[in-house]
């Protein structure tokens, strides 16, 4: 005789979000660098400022309140709408 | 049901349409009584044939293949073929020269409408329990334990079975309804319905008495405050640790005594496992997926445990808070497992708060301080050295703290030759390992001889990590 269960699990489709295209060139590209307030990730971030303003690129700076949480939404929408990419400092 | 033949079809169904013929037949004999179609209630054209585009009937009398053609007796169904084999229709209708000349012999048929996974929830929400999750069969052939461990469902101990008759009774556990959600669930932020929370509480091997400790503390642990989501990212071994205060730790036979914070007792082993499977399950936090812990603890699998009101010399943890000794609640408190602190030897209350106080200061780190807070569970024995000093919970509470104050400049970076420690900012400054507005939990409970206290560290504290909650439990 067969087992009926009911899923213990979430049944709501996750909607699909697809990758933008890479960037062709850094030069004149707006790079966001996001501190998640670890520690150190601001040295990690300082490098990167240099060096992409060495190549023509735009840094700018955005800081998460803590690490332990996701971003706030608003960080993400304002990091969205100013930056053509960003790259997170992710850990100490 | 009349009695005779009745079938079922779908005229979507390539079987069926091709049998059309047979069903007229079986018609005119006046051996089939009625044939109930799931699409279109004009097909097949028979005078005989019923609406079932409700699939209500279907779904009632399992139909998994169309044509199913079931015979009747006395109102009661005792047989049933599936497809169409003319030999076999023809035994089972006790009749010859079934179907024209050139009308294939055999043909397998579909799948039921009422088996559709699309619309299995819908109608098993409609026509059967009226619980709305996906139905999951496992074959008899199955061995149901192994299957549920392939879907991923478990925390690597057996889970029970959640099966209608399980889930349905822990539903009777709280007076909350099935599709009420309860919260968003981290990481995936998706609705928690009290019915999934029950599917869990099963699966944990909980009694449907536990189930409204197990949505409170599922309330109350998918807050921004407490962070359920950092919790089971951070690479820390810490999980959701929960007590319980009030009337239900006996009503349910929670343990506050001899091994409390160990095995034996369903309650306390089943409770926090129910969360934890919950977080898993509708949440999506899996181990090596978004919980990225470095070691992890047993205690993730789940740990709770009730404070020993009835023996202790001060008042309750949740009296402390403002509640009535008859409101019933759970702490949620963001910790890693605990760990003992001896002290066999002192005699004194003071003797014992610098001692406890000592234990302490080893929490996560001993150069770190402020950061974490902790819940100390305090033994019999010991609590017996503060109360025939008569000091209160509050006394004790704030000497231990006062014992744990040191210098800031012993504790900074490199200091000792340990890298690990306080920023050159604090330099100057007397600390305390934790804050003095609700840093230290002390909770009553534990055997009644063991010289030892337990203590369980939490991870960041306040706003910037996970603060500790306290709420009602509402049946």
């Amino acid at each position: 005789m067969s087992t009926k269960v009911f899923d213990p699990t979430s049944e709501q489709l996750a909607s699909a979000v697809e990758s933008p295209d890479r960037l062709a060139s850094l030069e004149g590209a707006t790079i966001g660098l996001l501190d998640i307030s670890k520690p150190r990730g601001d040295v990690f971030l300082d490098t990167l400022e240099s060096l992409l303003s060495e190549v023509g690129a735009i840094p700018k700076r955005y800081i998460k309140p803590t690490f332990t949480k996701p971003a706030p939404v608003d960080l993400r929408h304002e990091i969205a709408a100013q930056c053509d990419a960003v790259i997170e400092a992710l850990a100490d | 049901m009349e009695d005779g033949y009745i079938a079922f079809v779908k005229q979507d169904c390539p079987t069926c349409t091709l049998i059309e013929p047979v069903l007229s037949q079986l018609a005119d004999l006046g051996i089939l009584k009625t044939v109930y179609s799931q699409d279109n209630p004009e097909f097949p054209a028979l005078g005989i044939t019923k609406d079932d585009s409700e699939l209500e009937l279907s779904f009632r009398l399992e139909i998994e293949t169309v044509p199913t053609l079931l015979k009747v007796s006395n109102g009661e169904e005792t047989n049933r073929i599936v497809g169409w084999l003319k030999q076999e229709w023809e035994t089972f209708c006790e009749t010859k020269d079934l179907g024209a000349e050139g009308i294939s012999e055999f043909s397998p048929g579909c799948g039921s409408r009422s088996v559709d996974p699309d619309l299995q929830p819908i109608l098993q929400k409609k026509f059967g329990s009226g619980l709305g999750s996906k139905v999951v069969e496992f074959a008899s052939s199955e061995d149901e334990f192994e299957a549920m461990y392939e879907l991923g469902w478990s925390d690597g101990l057996p889970i029970v079975p959640p099966t209608e008759k399980r889930v349905l009774k822990m539903l009777e556990g709280t007076s909350r309804s099935g599709d009420e959600i309860v919260t968003l669930v981290p990481p995936n932020l998706d609705d928690l319905t009290v019915e999934k929370i029950a599917i869990n509480a099963v699966m944990a091997g909980c009694k449907p008495e536990y189930l409204p400790i197990v949505i409170t503390a599922l309330e109350a642990a998918c807050t921004d405050e407490f962070n359920m989501h950092g919790l089971l990212a951070t690479t820390m071994p810490v999980g959701p640790v929960l007590f319980i205060n009030g009337p239900i730790r006996n009503e349910i036979g929670m343990n506050s005594g001899m091994n409390l914070l160990g095995q034996g007792n369903r309650a306390n082993s089943t409770i926090g496992r129910a969360l934890q499977l919950t977080i898993r399950n509708v949440g999506g936090g899996r181990p090596g997926e978004v919980d990225r812990a470095t070691h992890g603890s047993p205690a993730k699998i789940g740990l709770c445990f009730a404070e020993d009101e009835e023996g202790s010399p001060w008042s309750s943890f949740s009296e402390d808070l403002g509640f009535r000794p008859d409101q019933n609640t759970v702490t949620v408190f963001p910790g890693e497992g605990p760990r003992a602190i001896v002290d066999q030897l002192s005699r004194s209350a003071d003797e014992l708060a610098r001692s406890l106080a000592m234990g302490l200061l080893g929490n996560m780190h001993p150069k770190l301080v402020l950061g974490f807070d902790a819940i100390l569970v305090i033994s019999p024995e010991h609590a017996s050295r503060f109360a025939d000093a008569g000091w209160s919970k509050q006394e004790v509470n704030e000497a231990i703290i006062a014992h744990t104050i040191r210098e800031a400049d012993l504790l900074l970076r490199d200091v000792d030759g340990v890298a690990e420690g306080l920023p050159q900012s604090f330099a100057g400054l007397e600390l305390p390992k934790f804050r003095p507005d609700g840093g230290l939990l002390i909770v009553y409970g534990g055997g009644g001889a063991g010289l030892f206290s337990a203590s369980i560290s939490g991870w960041l504290s306040g706003p910037k990590g996970s603060q500790y909650t306290t709420r009602e439990i509402t049946k």
